[in-house]
């Protein structure tokens, strides 16, 4: 086994376990690369049938080719979606227009992922943060509770080791599953390479219009604070080389992480993923 | 295709420099990202503090504050020969559980002493707990070595002190590095200020350290994780721990030894599908008959099967703030295995950081300890020595929702276990009679007879009800003898008389007497209006050395009479019923009951509260210690 092997394995394990351990759970999709080799590890998990819902949290500020991705995905996967948007905020007035990024994430994305679990009483979210991502995630655990408020006790983790999680919850409280959380983003890229998997084209550069660079998306989010960076990566073999060299961070195009010190911190102790 | 990561875990003392040797291998092996050692000494000048290598590492607002790693982080660094992950250990003693959480999953060792202090308390028990999880690739680093003006005397004193310490745990350092992480010497490149010193600085030490292999040639453990019937399928999810299988194997599932044959791998998305699969390998299989396999079930080749059994011995190490007490019901994982075990002897209690053998008897193991024990389980379970096959070897108790500990099973577990035998198909894992104290080690607690006698009327069956319902739901095995029931049955050829009356409770006592003995909790509710009879049963319980507690349910006979549940009163003073107790048939009081409830004069929770309190003291073990959530009675 080599290591892309191994870092399968042990997402399926964990795919696995959580499916066992909890009746109502639902895998948060953003149709991302990170969300795309997730679909991919759930298929393998469980033998071609993803057996739970997969959310999309619909901030409305979705780039277009994603909505279009997301379509063709749910067709191809098989997969049962549901979309979650925070009406209420948005018919408040909550938006980039006016409003800063980390309020508007909260509010669209943290708030829109509450009220879905308000609905459906998810007690396990599987989601695809890794620990490279962000020093924060860096102290996750592959089960990691999280209280009714939706609070991570950071400071007061249960112990996991062995392979033996939490997965015992109280009313109101849920367990974050996070089958990625030893990958790195160049593993993400390097699997699928191997595998083929699907991604939007986002993600391979193109010609920016306004100034006639080229430029890629390394992560994607809500279109008004997601920038590409500069970059003639085109082809997957092209981002895996650029990867081994670069040191510019992944999140860097991401605005809400950068808002202020410690901003990342803050909103992932509120809920975010 | 990149290189596998060795994954390391850096440990030591609190203050001796973990994060500081993270930082500094970090910054000196350039695998930091763009700007990020800039943006922290800029953030250090403007707070005019003085910028550290640590601070690299320290992301939480928290750990900025007190200075001190509280969880585990896992950090990427690349030498020239390979790509590693660190993961950095806090040492504090109060994140113990965070230490053991990142250590089980690494592949080797860097523990730091600090040159100035010496080897101290979570050196120790560091070095303790490493050999516990099996880590045996181990590095020593004496750090601060700037602080002893790189004094080869220091660095060789903690040498031998630490050697002395590690060797009867098994572990033999593969180097003694002198460093001094703060000022870079010996860290990435050799260092020019030790000259006395000609091993290799860190980086090269690490970069001797061998990736983990999982051998396919062991024997195969496949653990079924799962039963997936999506479609016509009938698929066993599960990984293959050691070894390999191929499709047309014939497997063994233990505990259980049902026996089937491989009938395909499923693997989606694989054409043409697989026919075998490896160590390490998440699979799912189908087998060619429908045999009953659940979840926590290994399965084996026909030869080199992991032990079933019982009972074992372990080494555990206990984490939670709540004591491990003797005989107290845990959730034991191994594997995917769930089952009820308890430690029922402790063999004796180590204190981890002078590794001590703890003089005085004790009933339990408290947080931070080590201990050899004998451990029980419920049911029988499937397992190996840890020593030959890991996975298999190892265990965690679970204290409430959480991981109070862990263990490993030692080889002298296994003994001559039953694999020979598995051919022959008649296996005996328990050997004689099943003793008394073998059934309330099973149940937690003694059976026992609680006779209640009283009135019609008196509130006999009302609390009898509510104490089994209460004695339930704490776990405690209860069972009510009715008298009415009695009668329609055992006791059918028996009326009122007083010779069918005194022949009616000694049957009763018979029959409670032996539910008692298979470790019940027996709660008669019979008139049973004879004192004389009443007493026989108890001498009789006495004599088998079965608890008995009369309970005397008092209520006037007015309050009876006013009560009447069922109408009976009114039919006996209508002449309706003949010899009823208290209006034509005597009822002798019990002369000296353990218990006596007045019904009439307090409420019955109030009354179901005493006598449960006279159940549990009657039915605990003796010497017995058990912990409030495990305790049935303890919430009473």
């Amino acid at each position: 086994m080599n290591h892309l092997d191994r870092l399968e394995s042990q997402s399926i394990y964990i795919f696995r376990e959580a499916y066992q351990a909890f009746t109502k759970l639902a895998m948060p999709w953003s149709m991302g690369k990170d969300s795309n080799v997730l679909i991919w590890l759930a298929k393998k998990a469980f033998c071609g049938k993803i057996p739970f819902p997969v959310l999309h949290v619909d901030t409305t500020y979705e780039f277009p080719e994603m909505l279009e991705f997301r379509s063709w995905a749910q067709k191809e996967y098989d997969l049962d979606l549901l979309v979650s948007i925070n009406e209420e905020a948005r018919a408040r007035g909550v938006g980039y227009e006016t409003h800063d990024p980390v309020t508007v994430t909260h509010e669209l994305k943290t708030v829109a992922l509450q009220q879905a679990m308000a609905k459906h009483g998810w007690q396990a979210l599987i989601t695809g943060i890794r620990r490279d991502e962000d020093s924060t995630r860096a102290k996750e655990r592959y089960f990691s509770p999280r209280n009714a408020a939706f609070e991570w006790d950071y400071k007061d983790q249960p112990p996991e080791f062995w392979n033996q999680f939490t997965t015992a919850v109280g009313p109101g409280e849920h367990v974050r599953v996070q089958a990625l959380l030893d990958w790195t983003e160049l593993d993400i890229w390097l699997y699928i390479q191997r595998e083929k998997i699907p991604i939007p084209q986002m993600y391979f550069a193109r010609k920016d219009p306004t100034d006639g660079k080229l430029k890629r998306f390394r992560s994607l989010g809500c279109w008004p604070i997601t920038h590409p960076v500069e970059s003639s990566a085109a082809t997957i073999e092209e981002i895996v080389e650029e990867l081994k060299t670069t040191r510019v961070s992944e999140r860097a195009g991401r605005a809400q992480d950068h808002h202020e010190r410690n901003a990342m911190q803050k909103l992932r102790a509120k809920g975010f993923m | 295709m990149q290189e596998d990561k060795l994954k390391i875990v850096i440990v030591g003392h609190v203050d001796h420099g973990k994060s500081t040797l993270i930082g500094r291998l970090l910054f000196d092996t350039d695998s930091l990202p763009l700007g990020k050692a800039e943006n922290i000494q800029k953030a250090c000048e403007a707070e005019g503090m003085e910028f550290e290598y640590a601070f690299l590492l320290d992301a939480l607002l928290e750990e900025q504050a007190q200075n001190i790693t509280i969880d585990t982080t896992q950090i990427q660094f690349k030498s020239a020969k390979r790509p590693y992950v660190i993961i950095d250990a806090p040492g504090h003693r109060e994140f113990l559980k965070n230490m053991i959480t990142g250590a089980a999953s690494a592949d080797a060792a860097v523990l730091l002493i600090d040159a100035n202090e010496g080897v101290q308390e979570q050196s120790r028990r560091h070095g303790y707990l490493l050999s516990m999880l099996g880590i045996r690739q181990v590095i020593v680093a004496a750090n601060k070595m700037d602080l002893v003006g790189y004094s080869q005397e220091t660095f060789d004193r903690i040498r031998s002190e630490y050697t002395e310490y590690l060797k009867p745990l098994g572990i033999t350092p593969r180097h003694f590095v002198p460093i001094s992480a703060k000022l870079g010497e010996n860290i990435a490149v050799p260092t020019a200020k030790m000259p006395w010193y000609h091993g290799p600085c860190i980086l090269q030490a690490l970069d001797g350290f061998d990736m983990p292999v999982r051998d396919e040639k062991q024997p195969l453990r496949f653990l079924v994780q799962d039963i997936y019937r999506f479609d016509e399928r009938r698929i066993l999810a599960g990984r293959i721990e050691s070894g390999s299988l191929s499709v047309g194997d014939e497997l063994v599932f233990w505990p259980d030894r049902k026996r089937s044959t491989v009938k395909s791998i499923e693997l989606w998305n694989s054409d043409p599908a697989p026919l075998s699969a490896n160590a390490g390998q998440s699979t799912a299989i189908t087998l060619t008959d429908q045999i009953f396999v659940e979840r926590g079930q290994i399965a084996s080749h026909d030869k080199e099967c992991p032990a079933e059994a019982r009972e074992f011995v372990a080494n555990i190490f206990w984490l939670h703030d709540e004591p491990l007490r003797l005989d107290a019901a845990h959730e034991l994982k191994l594997g995917t295995q769930s089952v009820e075990a308890r430690v029922v002897k402790f063999h004796r209690i180590l204190d981890s950081s002078t590794l001590q053998v703890a003089t005085e008897p004790r009933l339990e193991l408290r947080k931070n300890e080590a201990a050899e024990v004998l451990v029980r389980t419920r049911r029988p379970i499937a397992f190996d020595a840890a020593e030959t096959l890991p996975v298999t070897g190892r265990f965690v108790l679970m204290q409430g929702k959480r991981i109070g500990g862990g263990g490993i099973v030692l080889d002298a577990a296994i003994g001559k276990n039953a694999q020979q035998e598995v051919k022959s198909g008649n296996i005996t894992w328990t050997v004689g009679r099943v003793s008394r104290e073998d059934r309330s080690a099973l149940l937690g607690h003694k059976g026992a007879v609680i006779w209640m006698s009283g009135l019609s009327g008196a509130g006999k069956s009302t609390l009898a009800v509510a104490t089994e319902s209460a004695l339930h739901s704490r776990g405690m095995a209860s069972f009510i003898l009715d008298g009415d029931n009695l009668r329609h049955g055992l006791c059918s050829d028996l009326g009122f008389s007083p010779k069918d009356r005194a022949e009616n409770i000694r049957r009763a006592g018979e029959v409670a007497k032996l539910m008692a003995e298979s470790g019940m909790i027996v709660l008669t509710s019979l008139i049973s209006p004879y004192e004389q009879e009443r007493e026989r049963v108890r001498q009789s319980c006495a004599a088998a050395g079965v608890p008995f507690a009369m309970v005397y349910i008092n209520a006037p006979l007015g309050a009876c009479e006013d009560r009447d549940p069922r109408g009976l009163y009114k039919k006996a003073r209508a002449g309706e019923i003949k010899g009823f107790t208290g209006i034509d048939s005597p009822y002798e009081p019990p002369a000296k009951p353990e218990l006596e409830l007045r019904t009439d004069q307090k409420e019955i929770i109030v009354c179901r509260d005493e006598l449960l309190a006279l159940i549990v003291e009657l039915t605990r073990r003796t010497g017995q210690y058990r912990s409030e959530e495990s305790d049935p009675g303890a919430a009473i």
